[in-house]
């Protein structure tokens, strides 16, 4: 089984690569970009039958730092 | 005083803080990322500067996880004393003995240069040998040093006078230009400038030995 997080920075967190990307975006001729958000996405090759709480203690461990990071996860089987 | 300094794969400041812990007083052992044990009756733990596994995911979180950081969090929440600069403070914020989170600088880009850096509190072992409102020189290398403090963690630091050091100007967006935060039992600190890169003749500036001194003397006392 798969599982994909989603790690991306909390909702006012300043995201300064964001900021950049939709600057460059403008400069590029963009119109209407009203803002750029920038995180990462980890995909997991897991053995078959981990529970979605063993991915969770994953995130809050290692995967995202929850003092700035919020993280979705994606179960796929 | 009996001194740690910890090396982790890519760990780059970890003998420039041995020389200056030397330099003041401390009989210093270097120990492996791997080794679950710090020597027997460490005083201080110091966790260098450096890129420790390259940044790999976020910079310092794959050290925090590494069985030398089991023993410096162990050491820390027996009171121990601890020490973190640049990489290191980032590996302390990810254990999280300090509170907080270091993120990319503002605009993104490496800072490296030699810094004003005002003394913001006397009141611990590592400041007691300023006074607060010096302004000390001191050398900053690093690309992710903006610190992030939500309102109620900044009013916390403040009000419990846990902020150690500040910048002179701003240099890498840090709320409230904070370069340096204390622990609560103000026994571990964490900061992105590098004293120990200022304690030679042949540095930038000699600010950084009162630090060193103040807490090889603080603790050879204890």
């Amino acid at each position: 089984m798969k599982a994909r997080v989603h790690v991306m920075l909390k909702n006012g967190v300043l995201d300064p690569q964001g900021e950049a990307v939709k600057h460059a975006l403008g400069t590029l001729g963009f119109e209407g970009v009203d803002g750029v958000r920038q995180g990462k996405i980890i995909e997991l090759d897991l053995a078959d039958g981990t529970s979605e709480a063993t991915v969770t203690e994953m995130c809050e461990k290692l995967l995202a730092n929850t003092v700035i990071e919020s993280y979705q996860i994606e179960i796929a089987l | 005083m009996k001194a740690a300094v910890i090396v982790f794969p890519g760990s780059n400041c970890d003998r420039d803080m041995k020389v200056a812990l030397e330099q003041a007083g401390a009989d210093v052992t270097m120990v492996w990322h791997k080794d679950a044990n710090l020597p027997d009756n460490v005083d201080l733990v110091a966790v260098p500067g450096g890129f420790s596994f390259g940044d790999y995911l976020r910079c310092g979180a794959i050290a925090a996880q590494s069985p030398v950081c089991q023993a410096v969090v162990d050491h820390a929440k027996r009171g121990g004393y601890a020490l973190g600069v640049c990489n290191g403070f980032q590996v302390l914020t990810e254990t999280g003995l300090l509170p907080g989170a270091l993120m990319r600088n503002g605009a993104l880009k490496f800072v490296s240069k030699t810094v004003g850096l005002q003394v913001v509190t006397s009141n611990s072992d590592f400041t007691n040998g300023y006074n607060a409102g010096d302004i000390l020189q001191i050398p900053v290398a690093h690309h992710d040093g903006n610190y992030f403090a939500n309102d109620a963690l900044l009013e916390v630091l403040q009000g419990d006078d846990r902020i150690a050091f500040t910048y002179e100007t701003p240099i890498n967006g840090s709320r409230a230009d904070i370069a340096g935060v204390l622990s609560e039992n103000r026994r571990v600190l964490g900061m992105m400038p590098h004293p120990e890169r200022a304690i030679d003749p042949l540095h930038p500036s000699t600010d950084g030995q009162a630090m060193f001194r103040a807490l090889v003397d603080g603790l050879v006392n204890a």
